[in-house]
C-alpha cells in the first residue's frame, strides 16, 4: 500500500515536472519572439523605411523618365547610357569629389584631428579642454550660422573678415574674391574645421587610453617629444586613425549642405561634389530620373570604399579580437 | 655606477606635499631596498631618480653632481616597472633596443648589445615575440633587459616582483639579487613586502607618509627597529606587542607583571613570535588556534593582554586547542618603546614573569 502510493507520487512528480518544462519551453519561446520584437522591432522598421524602401524607390525611378512633369511614360535604361555616355561633366565632378574627399580628410579630418588631439592632451587638463571646446563650436552650431560666418569672412568686399585682415595688417590693395579665385580651397577648409573636432575627440579619448606608465619608460628610455609621439603615441592611434578615415569617407562623400550653402556648387560646376550634382540634377534641373541613377552610383561607391577601408585597414580583426590589455 | 644623494628633497603635488624633507646616501654599487606601505612616498622618489619627477626643493645629486633638472632622458638610468611597460606593439627585440636608438649606437654594436642583454636574462629565443605573447614572468625579464641595455649608472625597480606568481617571485629574487653581483650597478628597489626587501637589499629605507623612519641592513630593522612603525612592518607574522605601563621596576599590562630594566612610565613591549617559547614559567594564557606552516607552527595564545602570537620550529603540532601554557623568552629579545613617542629605548628590557 505505502510502496503503490509512494509509486503513484512519484509518477505524478515526474508528469508535473514534464509539464512545467514544457510550459518553461513554451514561455521562454514566446518570450524571445517578444523580446525580438521589442528590442529589435523600432530598428528594423526604421531601416526598412528609412534605408531599404528609398534604395528600392531610387533603383525603381532610375529605370523611368521621371522628369519635371513627375510623369513616367517609359520604363527606360536611358539614364544609365546617359552616365556612361553622354554626361561629360561626370568625370570632372568625380575628380573633384576626390580631390575634396581627400583633401579634407588628409588635411583636416585627420592629420589636424591628429594634431589638435596630441597637442591638446600635453598641455595642462584646464587649456587643453578649453582649446578642443574652440574646435567643437563649428560643429555645434547651426550650419546656416556658420556659412554665414564663412561667407562674411570672405566677403569679395572691404568688409570680408579676411580682406580687413589682408589690407589693413599687410597693405593689400584691393580685396580678393576667394569664392570665385579658390573655392575650392575654401569649401576643403570650411568643412575641415568642422571635421577636425571629430578625430579630435576620438584620437583624445585614445590617447587618455595609453598607458601613462609607456611615456614614463620612453622618457627613462631616451626618447624625445617626436620620439615619442612616433614610437608610442601614434601607435596606440592605428584602429582609431582607421575608424575615422573610413567614417569620415562615407560622411564627406555623402554631405553637401555646407557646399550648397557656402558656393551653391559653383562658380558654374567648380565646387559640386558628386552628392551636390545628385542634388542638382534631380531638384535643379529637374531630371528625376537621372538624379535617382546618379544616386545609385553614389551608394555603389560608399559600400566600395567601405569594403577598401575594412580590408585595407584590416578592422576585421580590431572588430574579432578583444583590445582589453591588462596592464 | 653612480653614488646616490638626497639633500633636503621635497616632493609637493599641487597642495600635496608626498615628501616633506628627505635625506638619504645610497652608496656606489649598493642594492638599497625603498620599503613602507603604499602611499608612503617610496614610488615617488623612484621617479625623482628616474627623472619623472622633478623635485621641489633640495638637491638631488648623482656622484656629487646635481641632476634636479636633468630630464630623465639625460640620466642614463634603467627602470623596471611594476607593470613591466614593455611597448605592445614592438617585439622582444625592438623593445630591447629601443634605449639604444636614442645614443646613436651603431647598428651592429646595438644589436650585439640587445642579444647579451636578452642572454643575461635568458629571454634570447623570445627575442621575435611580441609583448602580449609573453607570461608575466617572460615580459619581467624583458623589462630587466631593456633597463640594463644602456648600463645605466643607476637600476630602478618599481615592485618589479609584485606581479608574479608566488614560485617565479621566488626565483626572480635570487636572479635580480645575482644579477646585481654581477653587474655591480647601483640599484634601488621600491616595495611594499619587507620580504622582498629583507632578502635581496644590502641596505633598507623604511618609508613612512613621506619621511624616513629607519636606514639599515636588513638585521638592524629586524633585531634593532628603532619605531613602534618599523617593528610593526617588518617580520613575519607580525610582532606582539603589548602597552602598560612601568613603575618600580616592574611593567603592568592588563594585570600581568613583568620585571623590566631601564624604562618607566606608558611603555609598549614589542615581542616577535619566533623568540616566544612555550616552558615551565612565564605568562598564562590558553591556545586559541593552531597554525602548522610546513617548518614551523604558529599558536595563537589568548592571554590577560590578549592575543599573543607564538611561533615554534619544526612541523611537529606538541600542543591542542585548549590547553593551558606558560610562555617565556628571553630578555635580550624583548625590545621596549615609549608609547607616546613610539620611540625604541635603547638597553630597556622585560623578563619573563616568574
Amino acid at each position: 500500500m505505502v510502496a503503490s502510493l509512494r509509486g503513484v507520487s512519484q509518477t505524478m512528480a515526474t508528469i508535473a515536472d514534464e509539464l512545467i518544462e514544457r510550459r518553461g519551453h513554451a514561455a521562454s519561446a514566446t518570450r524571445r519572439r517578444t523580446n525580438f520584437v521589442i528590442f529589435l522591432g523600432p530598428a528594423i522598421v526604421l531601416t526598412v523605411l528609412f534605408f531599404i524602401v528609398p534604395v528600392i524607390i531610387d533603383i525603381a525611378v532610375s529605370f523611368t523618365d521621371l522628369g519635371r512633369s513627375l510623369r513616367i511614360t517609359a520604363f527606360t535604361t536611358e539614364q544609365y547610357e546617359k552616365v556612361f555616355r553622354t554626361d561629360r561633366r561626370l568625370t570632372q565632378v568625380i575628380g573633384l569629389t576626390f580631390v575634396y574627399v581627400f583633401g579634407t580628410l588628409a588635411i583636416f579630418n585627420v592629420t589636424f584631428g591628429l594634431i589638435l588631439a596630441i597637442t591638446t592632451t600635453a598641455i595642462r587638463n584646464v587649456s587643453g579642454s578649453f582649446f578642443r571646446g574652440v574646435w567643437l563650436l563649428p560643429r555645434m552650431s547651426p550650419s546656416v550660422l556658420y556659412i554665414l560666418l564663412w561667407l562674411w569672412a570672405v566677403s569679395p568686399t572691404e568688409a570680408g573678415l579676411v580682406n580687413q585682415v589682408l589690407m589693413q595688417a599687410f597693405g593689400l590693395d584691393a580685396p580678393l574674391d576667394l569664392l570665385t579665385s579658390a573655392p575650392i580651397a575654401l569649401i576643403i577648409i570650411s568643412n575641415g574645421f568642422i571635421g577636425a573636432s571629430m578625430g579630435m575627440i576620438i584620437f583624445t579619448a585614445a590617447i587618455r587610453g595609453i598607458p601613462e606608465h609607456l611615456f614614463h619608460a620612453a622618457a627613462v628610455d631616451g626618447a624625445g617629444t617626436f620620439a615619442t609621439i612616433r614610437f608610442i603615441t601614434l601607435p596606440a592611434l592605428r584602429w582609431p586613425i582607421s575608424f575615422v578615415t573610413i567614417y569620415q569617407t562615407l560622411s564627406l562623400l555623402v554631405s553637401f549642405e555646407y557646399i550648397l550653402l557656402l558656393t551653391k556648387g559653383g562658380p558654374f560646376y567648380d565646387t559640386t561634389v558628386y552628392a551636390l550634382y545628385v542634388y542638382r540634377r534631380a531638384f535643379e534641373s529637374g531630371q528625376y530620373a537621372y538624379g535617382a541613377a546618379l544616386a545609385l552610383f553614389l551608394i555603389v561607391i560608399g559600400m566600395v570604399v567601405a569594403l577598401i577601408g575594412w580590408r585595407f585597414f584590416d578592422m576585421e580583426r580590431l572588430l574579432q579580437r578583444p583590445r582589453i590589455e591588462v596592464h | 655606477m653612480a653614488k646616490i644623494e638626497f639633500r633636503h628633497v621635497s616632493k609637493r603635488f599641487g597642495a600635496v606635499e608626498v615628501i616633506p624633507d628627505m635625506d638619504l646616501v645610497i652608496e656606489d654599487g649598493e642594492f638599497a631596498a625603498l620599503l613602507g606601505p603604499s602611499g608612503c612616498g617610496k614610488s615617488t622618489s623612484l621617479f625623482m631618480l628616474a627623472g619623472i619627477y622633478l623635485p621641489s626643493g633640495g638637491e638631488l645629486l648623482f656622484d656629487g653632481h646635481l641632476v634636479n633638472e636633468v630630464e630623465a632622458r639625460d640620466r642614463n638610468v634603467g627602470i623596471v616597472f611594476q607593470s613591466y611597460a614593455l611597448y605592445p606593439h614592438m617585439s622582444v627585440r625592438d623593445n630591447i633596443l629601443f634605449p639604444l636608438r636614442f645614443k646613436k649606437t651603431p647598428r651592429d654594436e646595438a644589436l650585439a648589445r640587445v642579444k647579451a642583454a636578452a642572454d643575461l636574462v635568458r629571454v634570447t629565443e623570445l627575442l621575435d615575440r611580441r609583448p602580449s605573447e609573453l607570461s608575466g614572468g617572460q615580459q619581467q625579464r624583458v623589462a630587466l633587459a631593456r633597463a640594463l641595455v644602456k648600463k645605466p649608472q643607476l637600476l630602478l625597480l618599481d615592485e618589479p616582483l609584485s606581479n608574479l606568481d608566488a614560485s617565479l617571485r621566488l626565483s626572480m629574487r635570487t636572479e635580480i639579487k645575482s644579477l646585481h653581483e654581477q653587474l655591480g650597478v647601483t640599484t634601488v628597489l621600491v616595495t611594499h613586502d619587507q620580504i622582498e626587501a629583507t632578502t635581496m637589499a644590502d641596505r633598507i629605507i623604511c618609508m613612512r607618509a613621506g619621511r624616513i623612519e629607519q636606514v639599515g641592513t636588513p638585521d638592524d630593522l629586524y633585531l634593532r627597529p628603532s619605531s613602534l612603525f618599523v617593528a610593526g612592518f617588518i617580520g613575519s607574522p607580525p610582532i606582539n606587542l603589548v602597552a602598560g605601563k612601568a613603575e618600580g621596576g616592574t611593567f603592568t599590562a592588563d594585570g600581568t607583571r613583568f620585571p623590566v630594566v631601564g624604562a618607566s612610565g606608558e611603555i609598549t613591549v614589542g615581542l616577535r613570535p619566533e623568540h616566544l617559547r612555550f616552558g615551565e614559567a612565564g605568562f598564562a594564557g590558553r591556545i586559541t588556534q593552531i597554525e602548522p606552516m610546513g617548518r614551523e607552527i604558529l599558536y595563537v595564545v589568548e592571554t590577560g593582554m590578549g592575543a599573543v602570537r607564538v611561533l615554534e620550529q619544526g612541523s611537529f603540532v606538541g600542543h591542542t586547542i585548549g590547553e593551558q601554557v606558560k610562555v617565556a623568552f628571553r630578555p635580550e629579545n624583548s625590545l621596549v618603546f615609549e608609547t607616546k613617542r613610539q620611540k625604541l629605548i635603547v638597553g630597556a628590557h622585560v623578563r619573563t614573569p616568574a
